[in-house]
């Protein structure tokens, strides 16, 4: 297939390994510094988290919430060697490679002279993009850096994936594609997918880090507690989960309402129960409980456990629809 | 529906219940109802927030077998296939409306239930809400350090001039200011409860939006050729139609359409680049003859209102139709027509299609012709292909069946027709543009050309633009009750014993209190600047 800058689009390829191959090594940091825990951004952390974790103790027949201050909010303590630490590293390697994977996509789309988002491969690189980028930007402000190791395994899986089984090669768009609905539902649908995915990491660490506090607020030795102790305490990783949820729920109900206007432009009606117009409201709709199940008292309880549901029914959109059940979505690209 | 109350307020339970709705407790049993109790009972616990979750969660429970086996309407091939393979299952699914998940009974008790406790529980919000509007600010605690946040200072102006002072400076940035004796409380953030109903009542709108276009849509399809180019919107003229319940003729667009040409556009390697149709139209009978393109996402759209939006024309496929010149052996022209070939794949259209030849009463003289149509053939062992999806090289292959073709329908023979040779005794023929073939039984079929065809697609969805509209409400008041804050602010400015003014400021917010702490910080620092000599003292 001739398209207009073959040089680029093979320097996205090029790109696109240079990509994964710095989120390998940031993941591999990542987990290095969770392993050698005594020193780098767990250890600061672990530091910050000391105060919440025996409020929990003394706090056990009195819930937290009703506590007349608020819990104090972790502080980073600068780490107490001023060596290179892996945590660091691990910052600077996702940073690096967040850059390198910009210029991927830029390149690949004006390699194909398009939207760099016409095919399940091009989804998941962008979808990296910006969940790399969201936890970029949280980390700058939320501290949640140690966090990195739960945000670089999916993607470098999700790369993975799409160089591999998902990879097609630059090319134009069909006709029905052609239209600026389509860069616009697709952007959407990715921004709040890559989002969403930070979010689901959240709140599956966020189940863990619960049990954990439970289990010590119970005067329980916990099992497998190196990794969830070192973890921001559960009242951060619930406030995060939310702010998270709450950005990129709106995004989401955006973009399916972008594909439902791009569907009655392009086949005249605007809602069809397409499979995978089925799964995008199936995922809102356990989002949405989450969100109403997090307002309400009584069930906020379970919220944590509906978010990571609901990241759940986008996968299950994003893989087994997308690959395995014929719809209208059927030209995301697929080699089959 | 119940506000998010992250931080309890003890020294406010009034205001607490004007920004919170907590569904009744519905688990409070009293020892004997009367019916009426009963019925209010069961409505508290369908308004309940329990109850709305458990009926999302079904909902999205129910659409997942819609999405995984074959819908009616949607692939009817595959159901009828899944009922012959699954002879057990298949009735079973069938009985459970499985293969018509979104058109089930239950699936529409589900959404209704929803709707009905949605509507339950947003009847006392709005009140609330619209009470909430009215009511200006509670007065300051007696304890500003009782708040979430707290400061205080010193002024060396007047209480009354400090108060003055704050008072501008909170109205100018947007808080509902209220004066009270000694002090000032302000409040803002309702949008977020705006908001938070805005898009609850956009839900109730999308579905009446759905709703109507169920009741009085139309969908139509219609193939047209370039010998057969006109069509009228009127039901029969279609080839298939629906129509919804409460449809009515009268409310079809009285327009005309004719089909002028049909490009395609293709890479080398038969990749589409753009289809093309290009149409002349009339809006109403005796109107003007306009022209338009209908493309891919380029419908053609008439008539209508703004708010039913009109009737739209879609390009929804498109194919290939051989021109066919049949002639009786005594040489005259009995059939002359562009007839549809079906595609029966859609990268190279490779095609198939018959030709009715029902000339004369004598029924024995009665034949049809069975074609495969290929653009750019190309002969294999298994059998012809196309190699690519244009006329390059096009070539109908033909052979004839004898008998009365008439009972099925045109892209169909019944069975039990039986083989009809050729003149020269060969079962079938390939046939290049202009050649001719001659049947045993005198007559001559010529392949004169071949020209492509259009399938048109018409909707009328008067509910479309409502369910626009509610769509662009969600979303707006989605971002608002879940970005803008609630939040309330005091201040109280009195003289101590030594005659300076102490100056007190405490505030609340119910979500996202570390915001409100930056955002408390910051205007608190603007009012000691503004209130006088800055002097903090944070009770933090």
């Amino acid at each position: 297939m001739s398209h207009p800058h073959p040089a680029l689009a093979a320097l996205s390829d090029v790109l696109f390994r240079v990509t994964l191959g710095v989120y390998a090594a940031a993941m591999l940091a990542f987990i290095a510094d969770l392993a050698f825990a005594r020193r780098g951004l767990v250890r600061s952390h672990e530091q910050a988290v000391a105060v919440p974790e025996k409020r929990a103790l003394v706090g056990a027949g009195a819930p937290v919430a009703d506590a007349p201050s608020y819990p104090s909010v972790p502080v980073d303590v600068p780490p107490p060697s001023r060596r290179l630490s892996f945590g660091t590293a691990a910052l600077a390697l996702t940073a690096v490679g967040w850059l390198v994977h910009l210029v991927e996509v830029v390149s690949r789309g004006i390699g194909v002279m398009r939207m760099p988002w016409g095919n399940m491969y091009e989804f998941s690189s962008a979808i990296c993009l910006v969940a790399v980028g969201a936890f970029l930007v949280l980390t700058a402000q939320k501290k949640v850096a140690h966090l990195g190791v739960f945000v670089m395994v999916p993607v470098v899986l999700y790369l993975g994936l799409a160089g591999t089984v998902l990879y097609a090669k630059a090319e134009p768009l069909q006709p029905v594609l052609n239209s600026y609905w389509l860069i616009i539902h697709v952007a959407a649908a990715i921004t709040a997918t890559g989002v969403l995915m930070v979010s689901g990491v959240v709140s599956s660490v966020h189940l863990a880090r619960r049990r954990f506090e439970r289990l010590v607020s119970a005067g329980l030795a916990p099992g497998f507690s190196a990794v969830t102790r070192s973890l921001p305490d559960a009242r951060t990783l619930d406030r995060v989960e939310y702010r998270i949820i709450a950005f990129g729920f709106p995004i989401w109900t955006f973009a399916v309402m972008a594909g439902a206007i791009w569907a009655e432009a392009a086949w005249g009606h605007y809602w069809q129960w397409d499979p995978k117009e089925t799964w995008a409201l199936i995922t809102w709709i356990v989002y949405a409980a989450y969100l109403h199940a997090r307002s309400t008292p009584g069930l906020r309880k379970w919220a944590a456990h509906i978010s990571t549901l609901a990241f759940a029914t986008m996968i299950v959109n994003y893989y087994v629809i997308n690959i395995f059940i014929v719809g209208k979505h059927s030209y995301a690209g697929i080699p089959h | 529906m119940t506000e998010l109350s992250e931080r309890p307020d003890p020294t406010d339970t009034a205001a607490r219940a004007a920004l919170t709705t907590k569904p009744a407790d519905t688990r409070r049993a009293a020892p004997a109802r009367t019916p009426a109790q009963h019925v209010r009972s069961a409505w508290r616990r369908l308004t309940s927030m329990r109850t709305a979750l458990q009926l999302l969660f079904l909902l999205a429970l129910g659409a997942v077998p819609g999405s995984l086996l074959p819908q009616h309407g949607q692939q009817d091939g595959l159901v009828t296939s899944f009922m012959t393979h699954h002879t057990v299952l298949g009735p079973l699914f069938q009985r459970l409306s499985l293969f018509d998940v979104f058109a089930a009974p239950w699936f529409a008790a589900i959404y209704l239930l929803l709707f009905v406790s949605l509507i339950g529980c947003l009847m006392p919000r709005i009140r609330l809400h619209v009470k909430a509007l009215r009511t200006p600010p509670p007065a300051p605690p007696r304890h500003f350090a009782r708040l979430p946040r707290s400061t205080s200072w010193e002024s060396v102006e007047a209480p009354d001039a400090v108060l003055a002072t704050v008072r501008k400076s909170l109205r100018s940035r947007g808080w509902r200011v209220v004066e009270h004796p000694d002090g000032v409380s302000a409040e803002r953030g309702y949008l977020r409860e705006t908001g938070n109903l805005v898009f609850h009542v956009a839900l109730l709108l999308l579905l009446v939006g759905v709703a109507l276009g169920g009741l009085f849509g139309f969908k139509g399809e219609i193939i047209r050729t370039q010998d057969a180019p006109g069509w009228s919107n009127v039901p029969g003229q279609y080839d298939e139609s629906s129509t919804g319940r409460a449809f009515r003729l009268s409310t079809m667009t009285p327009f005309t359409v004719t089909f002028q040409s049909f490009k395609a556009v293709y890479l080398p390697d038969g990749e589409p680049q753009s289809y093309d149709a290009l149409v002349t139209y009339t809006s109403k009978p005796g109107g003007p003859v306009k022209t338009y393109d209908i493309r891919e996402n380029h419908p053609l759209v008439i008539g209508g209102s703004i708010l039913t939006g009109g009737t739209k024309v879609y390009l929804g496929g498109h194919g290939f139709a051989p021109h066919l010149v049949v002639k009786d052996p005594q040489g005259r022209v009995v059939k002359d027509v562009d007839q549809v070939f079906l595609p029966q794949e859609t990268t190279n259209y490779l095609s198939e299609g018959y030709l009715k030849v029902t000339d004369g009463d004598d029924k024995k003289s009665w034949f049809a012709l069975h074609g495969i149509f290929a653009p750019s053939i190309k002969t294999t062992k298994a059998g012809p292909t196309s190699t690519f999806p244009a006329a390059r090289n096009p070539e109908l292959l033909l052979n004839a069946l004898s008998g009365d073709p008439s009972a099925a329908s045109v892209y169909d023979v019944p069975s039990g027709m039986k083989q009809l040779l050729a003149a020269d005794g060969s079962p079938s023929m390939g046939l290049k543009p202009g050649q001719s073939w001659k049947l045993k039984n005198g007559y001559t079929v010529t392949f004169v050309g071949v020209t492509e065809f259009a399938n048109f697609q018409i909707t009328d969805d008067p509910g479309k633009n409502l369910a626009l509209v509610a769509a662009i409400l969600i979303v707006l008041g989605l971002i608002l009750s879940l970005r803008v804050r609630r939040r309330r602010f005091w201040v109280r400015a009195r003289a101590d014993t030594t005659g300076r003014t102490v100056v007190e400021a405490g505030g609340l917010a119910r979500t996202d209190p570390e915001q409100f702490a930056e955002e408390f910080a910051a205007l608190t620092e603007r009012l000691q600047v503004a209130t006088g000599r800055p002097h903090p003292n944070s009770e933090e």
